[in-house]
């Protein structure tokens, strides 16, 4: 089976930023997520939500990515959201307790819904 | 006058025959004085000689000189002043010669004394030939006294350095069986034990018999236990070995040898072959050869030794032989042969062992009369059904600080008894635990996991793989993780080993997300707590040289509730 690398593009609305990731959260997408959350907090925005809907691979190394981010996001006031994770990955954050830090949302519509700082994308949820 | 008495004496069947002539000068028939002169002449005769043709037509004295023959033994004769041949033919065979030179009344042989000789010739014949008998008789008698003399020193040399006992090792069973033929051929056998607990394993073949065999195959075993413990590489072991042999064996001899070394807890064979007979591994009762490629040794220097490895599952077998088993004939001289091997190992089902399974089978192949044509050799190595007693006594030093984890190892012993579904290795490369994960899935496709458990098992397998790869192996590509999988009537396990030395150290500490949060704590650190959570049971084992991390997952098992009990 052949790995996927990641991929990340982010998009910017008010006062949120919105990280749509694509490919494996593993020891070499360290590089392409802390620039794209870069990116993200860029331009203040008070949430970040990354956008699993097609990542189907995170690892432990790839955990402790996202604990990374989420770090930073509490060290900068920011809210860290996550949606469209599989089911097993939603497993995966409780048993870990990110659950307990970051938000997860089934899609990208219902995340945006709930977080009264966030303005609806009118892209359809993918 | 003189008579001469000439003893035919037979070298070697077919070969030239070495005619001696005695010469005895004992004056004219009737004489009584003794005699005066003995003179030895040697005279060679081929059995070809048209001369030896003509004697056996034509029975009676013959007259030397009225002989007109191109016959190296007739020029001979008549350089030597024979006149007159009187042939000694016992049963159709020339066994001597009577010969005379002339006359000493100068008068020639009258019809009266060639009666005379012709008569003693009869009476001569018959006792010549016993006497022959007798002379080669004794010399037979000497030369099979040499040979078994040689052949006791032969088995004794071999016997006096073959294993006294066989290697008792926990979760293994290994048997072997040594018979010499008679003429004792050059097999031989060894085990070898390392400090770590590896076992070594020699199988061997020296071409020729007796003496000769017996010390070629000492010197091999001492060359081989010698540089097996200063490498670990069955191969390179082999390459030594025929470059120190090569010089001090004799001309047209060669050693054929299979040499590997077993980890009892990994069950991980290595192996490599200079030459000798393929072992042949039964798994779940599907037989195969292990294979691998060199020259036997002696023959040339400079050889590699082409090396393999492969890893014995619970119920797995391998048997090592020698060719006095295939190569042995029934009485229509058929061969006993590596298919008919093979097909017995195949469909064996009683519960004999092996080595008693393949010397009956062997029994009633070459029949009750059989005279073994050469040494038979087998050493068998299986690993137990169950690992339970594998384990014991391996994991003292896996304690975990929080004892969160079930490090006894003992899980196995309450299920059912396990059976191997595949086996594989991977290369330690980052990123290849998703070779991990596509292989234990396709693997546990028919157990019809739910998609919720083949999930848990995917990430589990795929974390324990990265710490198999990463601390166990330092992600060395050529240093290979080895996954197992398994299934009993109840449970799944994938048992992941690498080839790390030293106490099991796959977690820091227990993780604590607030403080990764904080930055007090790595943020790294999740993959064993997520197998903790993820599968039902968990052992890791581990000796000098493997750490073996054990998941295993019941079939009738929702999952997920122990994920909340421990969260």
């Amino acid at each position: 089976m052949s790995t996927r690398s990641l991929e990340a593009q982010v998009r910017h609305q008010p006062r949120v930023a919105i990280i749509d990731l694509h490919g494996e959260i593993n020891s070499f997408a360290e590089d392409v997520l802390n620039t794209a959350y870069a990116e993200a907090e860029s331009r203040e925005s008070d949430v970040i939500l990354l956008n699993f809907s097609d990542v189907d691979y995170i690892n432990s190394t790839g955990i402790a990515l996202i604990v990374s981010l989420l770090a930073r996001a509490r060290k900068t006031k920011r809210r860290l959201l996550a949606c469209g994770l599989s089911q097993h990955y939603v497993e995966i954050f409780q048993i870990t307790r990110l659950v307990d830090f970051m938000s997860v949302y089934p899609d990208e519509t219902s995340a945006l819904n709930e977080n009264p700082t966030a303005i609806i994308d009118k892209r359809p949820a993918s | 006058m003189a008579t001469f008495i000439q003893r035919i004496q037979q070298i070697r069947p077919g070969r030239t025959k070495k005619v001696v002539q005695t010469l005895e000068q004992a004056g004219s028939p009737g004489a009584v004085s003794g005699p005066r002169k003995i003179e030895t002449l040697p005279l060679d005769m081929a059995p070809n000689d048209p001369l030896v043709a003509y004697f056996l037509s034509a029975p009676g004295a013959v007259e030397i000189e009225k002989l007109n023959l191109d016959s190296p033994a007739l020029k001979g004769l008549k350089a030597t002043g024979v006149q007159v041949v009187i042939p000694l033919v016992s049963q159709g065979e020339l066994v001597g010669l009577l010969n005379l030179g002339p006359r000493m009344s100068e008068q020639d042989y009258s019809t009266d004394d060639r009666t005379l000789l012709n008569d003693l010739a009869t009476q001569a014949a018959p006792a010549l030939r016993v006497a022959q008998l007798v002379r080669e008789k004794q010399a037979q008698d000497l030369e099979r006294e040499r040979i078994e003399q040689e052949l006791r020193v032969a088995r004794l040399i071999q016997q006096t350095l073959l294993p006294k006992e066989q290697p008792e090792l926990s979760g293994w069973h290994i048997s072997r069986y040594y018979q010499p033929a008679r003429a004792v051929g050059g097999d031989f056998y060894d085990f070898l034990y390392f400090d770590d607990g590896r076992l070594g394993i020699v199988i061997g073949d020296v071409t020729d018999k007796g003496v000769p065999a017996a010390l070629v195959m000492a010197t091999t075993r001492s060359i081989l236990r010698s540089t097996a413990h200063a490498s670990s590489s069955p191969g390179k072991v082999l390459e030594q070995t025929n470059d120190l042999l090569h010089p001090d064996i004799p001309p047209k001899m060669f050693v054929t040898c299979l040499y590997a070394i077993l980890d009892p807890v990994s069950g991980r064979l290595e192996y490599a072959n200079a030459g000798h007979d393929l072992p042949y591994r039964n798994h779940d009762g599907i037989v195969s050869e292990l294979r691998a490629t060199g020259m036997p040794l002696g023959l040339m220097p400079g050889m590699s030794y082409e090396e393999k490895e492969v890893v014995l599952a619970p119920g797995d077998s391998v048997l090592f032989y020698s060719d006095g088993l295939v190569e042995a004939h029934n009485q229509v001289r058929d061969m006993f042969g590596f298919p008919h091997l093979m097909k017995l190992l195949e469909v064996k089902t009683n519960s004999m062992s092996t080595i008693d399974y393949l010397l009956a089978e062997l029994a009633e192949f070459t029949g009750p009369d059989w005279e073994q044509e050469d040494d038979v050799t087998l050493v068998t190595l299986g690993r137990d059904t169950s690992r339970a007693d594998n384990t014991k006594g391996s994991i003292s030093d896996a304690s975990v600080e929080n004892g969160e984890a079930s490090f006894a190892g003992a899980s196995t012993q309450n299920h059912n008894q396990w059976h191997t579904l595949a086996e594989w290795v991977i290369p330690s490369e980052p990123g290849n635990e998703r070779q991990a994960i596509s292989r234990v899935a396709e693997t546990v496709k028919e157990l019809h996991l739910s998609q919720k458990r083949l999930d848990e098992l995917k990430t589990a397998v795929a974390e324990a793989t990265m710490n198999a790869m990463e601390h166990g192996n330092h992600y060395q590509p050529d240093t290979p993780v080895i996954v197992q999988v398994l299934a009993s009537a109840s449970s799944v396990a994938v048992r992941i080993t690498d080839q790390g030395q030293g106490p099991a150290v796959f977690r820091a500490q227990m993780p604590d997300l607030e403080a990764k949060l904080e930055e007090m704590q790595s943020p790294r650190g999740w993959g064993l707590f997520l197998i903790e959570h993820l599968v039902d049971e968990m052992n890791i084992t581990r000796n000098d040289s493997h750490h073996t991390i054990e998941l295993i997952m019941n079939l009738d098992s929702e999952g997920g509730s122990h994920v909340n009990q421990k969260s």
